[in-house]
Parts: structure tokens; sequence; C-alpha cells
């Protein structure tokens, strides 16, 4: 009976030995935290990537509790996560957090830009870069090589054809894909913006065709055919002015090296609403592309292969039964 | 005193490898060695805790277990004193050192259940070393797995940008690579 009585009380002993020594020592050894630090880190998204400048979201949740630090940094979270720090560290709500997302300024891939030399080195663009700037004749082109594409973790990278291509949904915007480009050919923008040239060649068009077909080849005909003034060239480039830029897609339409890119099917329409349309005319007179027509006192109508949802007609309309909606959908 | 603590000690990181010559701590090995830090940060929470749990061990085999005749509950004595040593050292650690308690990580906890560190507690025991030589064995066999985990780190991360066939990449290369490194330890045999 003895050999079974030891061993369980020595065991059993050892075990409550252990377990009210570790309970002392928990709260003999207790390091005490901010409570709002574990609270903030449960609102971040997890992600770990730093883009907020900190050591991963830990990092970031203790420095905004212990150091201040401003409660709208997390471009993962967005403007939810913000408004949710904010309450707990008691500071007004977040308005200004936009959506960006990385993009790629270049349309160069192994079709369209030439190729200066065979590269057999390391398949990693740093790597590359270093061979008189990469395979690619265009000095400006992405390498291709997918050294953003490892970094990302959100995987909304993939490199298609030696050219990389960045999944807007996927992307938080996070800039590790930035930092470890070698060319800087990867730029944050707004996530709802429209047309982006995805060209950097500064050359002239004579040059930049020589090496590339879907570079910009510096022909202006994206500003002339811009009705609002929004695009100068500047240094053999078309600069697009955000301020007065209405997304109407003119520019993408009419580029012929497809540099200025965008999604035409993403083109808004203006639609009327017949029933309140009292035939005023304004919204006619208003369109620069004479896309509205209709006669005076008479419901108007809208030619959806003309219109390219500018907005300007909406605006003028007095009796607001113009709305401008996405896509084709409209009649 | 009949052993000589620099045999022992030359022993344990080289000869008696606990990773390459004993095939102990695998899991650790592969798992933390893809860089050469969070190797570096291993070996020391390993170095800290194996030196320690030596010490403990021995003195809870010869003067509770052998006392009492109850050396066959050896294996689960030595596992609750490793999984509390642990714990504690991990407090202690958070408590007054923050800095050593950021850079350790959480590769402390993972120590816990690492047969490494109960291997060398065990084999101090079956070697029949001193409480001096217990702490020499197991300073000396963490060192060797540091020596081991470090070297292999470095190795691996060569691998991760060599241009090696794809069915090769990652775990193939990683297991290919520990066989002929287990190969060169195998040169320390004839040493001692």
């Amino acid at each position: 009976m003895l050999e079974i009585i030891i061993p369980l009380a020595l065991l059993g002993g050892l075990g409550l030995l252990f377990g009210a020594g570790l309970a002392f020592a928990g709260q003999k050894l207790a390091v005490e935290t901010d409570p709002r630090v574990e609270e903030v880190r449960a609102c971040l998204p997890g992600a770990g990537c730093g883009a907020c400048g900190y050591p991963g979201c830990d990092g970031y949740a203790s420095a905004v509790v212990l150091e201040g630090a401003a409660t709208n940094l997390c471009p993962v979270g967005g403007v939810a996560v913000a408004n949710a720090v904010a309450e707990i560290m008691g500071s007004a709500p977040n308005t200004d957090v936009v959506r960006m997302v990385a993009t790629v300024l270049c349309r160069g891939d192994n079709d369209h830009c030439k190729a200066a030399y065979v590269y057999e080195g390391l398949r990693e663009c740093q790597a590359a870069v270093l061979a008189s700037g990469g395979e690619k004749a265009c000095p400006h082109a992405c390498i291709g090589y997918g050294s953003c594409q490892r970094v990302c973790e959100f995987g909304a990278i993939t490199v298609e054809n030696g050219l990389v291509r960045i999944d807007y949904e996927k992307c938080m915007g996070c800039r590790k894909c930035m930092a470890v480009c070698p060319k800087d050919v990867i730029r944050l923008e707004l996530a709802e913006k429209l047309s982006i040239l995805r060209c950097r060649a500064a050359e002239s068009g004579r040059d930049v065709r020589d090496v590339c077909s879907a570079g910009c080849i510096s022909c202006g005909r994206c500003g002339e055919v811009c009705k609002f003034g929004a695009i100068e060239m500047v240094n053999n480039l078309p600069r697009i002015d955000m301020e007065k830029c209405v997304g109407c897609l003119e520019c993408v339409r009419v580029c012929p090296t497809r540099a200025m890119d965008g999604d035409l099917s993403k083109r808004k329409r203006a639609s009327i609403d017949y029933s309140a349309c009292v035939g005023c005319t304004l919204c006619k007179r208003s369109c620069q592309f004479d896309a509205i027509e209709g006669e005076l006192r008479k419901a108007h109508f809208v030619m959806p292969e003309k219109c390219v949802g500018c907005g300007a007609c909406a605006e003028k309309c007095p009796r607001k039964c113009i709305k401008i909606v996405q896509g084709q959908s409209v009649a | 005193m009949g052993e000589n603590l620099f045999i022992i000690l030359l022993g344990s990181i080289l000869v008696n490898n606990f990773i390459m010559s004993r095939f102990l701590g695998i899991c650790p090995f592969l798992g933390v060695s893809r860089r050469v830090e969070t190797a570096v940060g291993m070996s020391l929470a390993v170095t800290f805790v194996m030196a320690l749990a030596s010490l403990i061990t021995y003195l809870m085999q010869v003067y509770l277990l052998d006392a009492l005749g109850l050396g066959y509950l050896q294996t689960i004595v030595f596992i609750l004193v490793i999984a509390v040593l642990v714990q504690l050292v991990e407090m202690a650690i958070g408590k007054f050192s923050p800095s050593l308690y950021r850079a350790l990580g959480v590769y402390l906890p993972l120590i816990t259940t690492n047969c490494a560190v109960l291997g060398a507690a065990i084999l101090n025991i079956t070697e029949g070393y001193s409480l001096l030589g217990s702490v020499v064995n197991g300073t000396g066999s963490a060192l060797g797995f540091g020596l081991a985990i470090i070297l292999f780190a470095g190795v691996r991360e060569r691998l991760e940008d060599a241009d090696i066939p794809e069915v090769f990449k990652g775990v193939p290369s990683t297991l290919i690579a520990a066989g002929l490194m287990s190969l060169a330890f195998l040169g320390f045999q004839g040493l001692i």
C-alpha cells in the first residue's frame, strides 16, 4: 500500500507545491501593463505588417497608449479601426482616413518592353538592378522578378509576363512593396483614382518608342481631349490635376499606347429621371460631349455611347433629377 | 572527482552534439532555423534553461527520487520540473529584464516541450555525472545545440537564395542539408 501512496503523495505534493509557487510568483512578478494596450491591440487587424511605422500591431498598440501616437496610422484597418482606437483612447473620431493602394507605374511586360540583354543571375529585383539597371531596355521599367510579391503579407501581388500586378481589393497600402522595389516603380495612390499614368519615362516620345510599346510617347492627346483642363504635360509626361479631374476617362480612351491606364468598363453614366424632367435644357447646354438630347419642355435623354459620366449635367439640373451611376447598366 | 569537466564540455558540444548525433531537439532545429537572428535567440534561451534544468533535476534525482527509491518517476518529475522552471524563468525575466524578455520572445515558452532539455536532464543521470558535471554537460549540450542551429540557419539563408531545382525547394533541400551537416559532425566521433 505504501508503495502506491508515497509516489502519489510525492507527485501530488510536487504539483501542489509548484502550482502554488507559480501562482505566488505570478503575483509577485506581475508586470504592470496599461489595460488599454490590450484593448487597442484587440482592435487592430493583427497583420503585423508595420505599415504604421511601428514594429507590428503590438508595437503600434503600445505606441498609441504609452507614447501618444496618432490613432489613424493603420492603413489596413482603415476608418473603422482608427475610430475604434480613437474611442478607446478617448480622442475624437478620425475623418481623414482615405484608402490608399499601391500601384505599379509601368505597363512594360515582356511583350511590350524590349530586353537589353539576357539576365541569368539571381531572380531577385535587387540583384538584377545591379546589372546595369535590369534586363529591360527601359531604365524606368518594372523588373518583374517579384521581390515585392515576396514581401506582401496580403497576397495582393502577382507577377505576369515580367510585370507586377497589384490586386487593389487585397492591397492594404502597407508600403512594404515600395520599400523593397529598387526601381521605385510602385506608388501609393487613392483607391478611387480612375485614370493613372502607368509610365515614368521622361525621355522623348521617340526614345520611349524604341524600347517599349506601352510607354508614354508624350503625344499630348490626353491633354487635348481633356475638356476640364486637368492634364498638363510636364517633362514629357502628362500630369493630372486631381482638383480638376472628374474621372471621365477620356484620356484613357484616346491614349494610343494605353500608358494612361483606367478601366473604361467602370465609366460612369448620367441617368435622367424622366418623370421629374421638365425639359429646361440646362443639362443639354452644360454637356460638353453632346450626350444629352431633347427638346424644350420635353423629357431629355442621355445617349450612353457619348456620355462619359463627368457629372456636369447633374450639377446644373435645377430639379436634381440626374444621377451619375456606375457602369453600362443604364439604358 | 573521477571526471574531466573539459572532456564533458567538449564531448557534449561536438562529439555527442544533441542535434547532430543524438537527434534530439530536431523540431526547433528545423522550426526556428530560418534566420540566424531567431536561431541565436532560441539557442540563448535553450542554454539558459538547460543549464538551470540540469542543476535542479540533478538535485531532484539525488535528494528526492533516489532517497525515496522512486527512480521510476524520473521522467514525469523531470517534465514537471522543467515546465515549472520555464514558466518561472519567463516571469522573472519579464519582470527584471524586459529587454532580454523581448529578445528571447516566444522561444522561451517553446522550450517547455523541448525534448533536448529533458534529454540532457536524463542523460546526466544515466551517465552518472556529479552535480558540477551535470551542469557542465547541460551547458555544453545547449551550446552544441546553439552551434548546430546557428550554423544551420546560415546554411538555410544561403539555400533560400540559391537557384536550386523546383522540386528540392523548401523542406527537401533543408532536410538534405541537415543530413549532410550531421555527416560532417560525424567527423568529431574519434575526438575523445
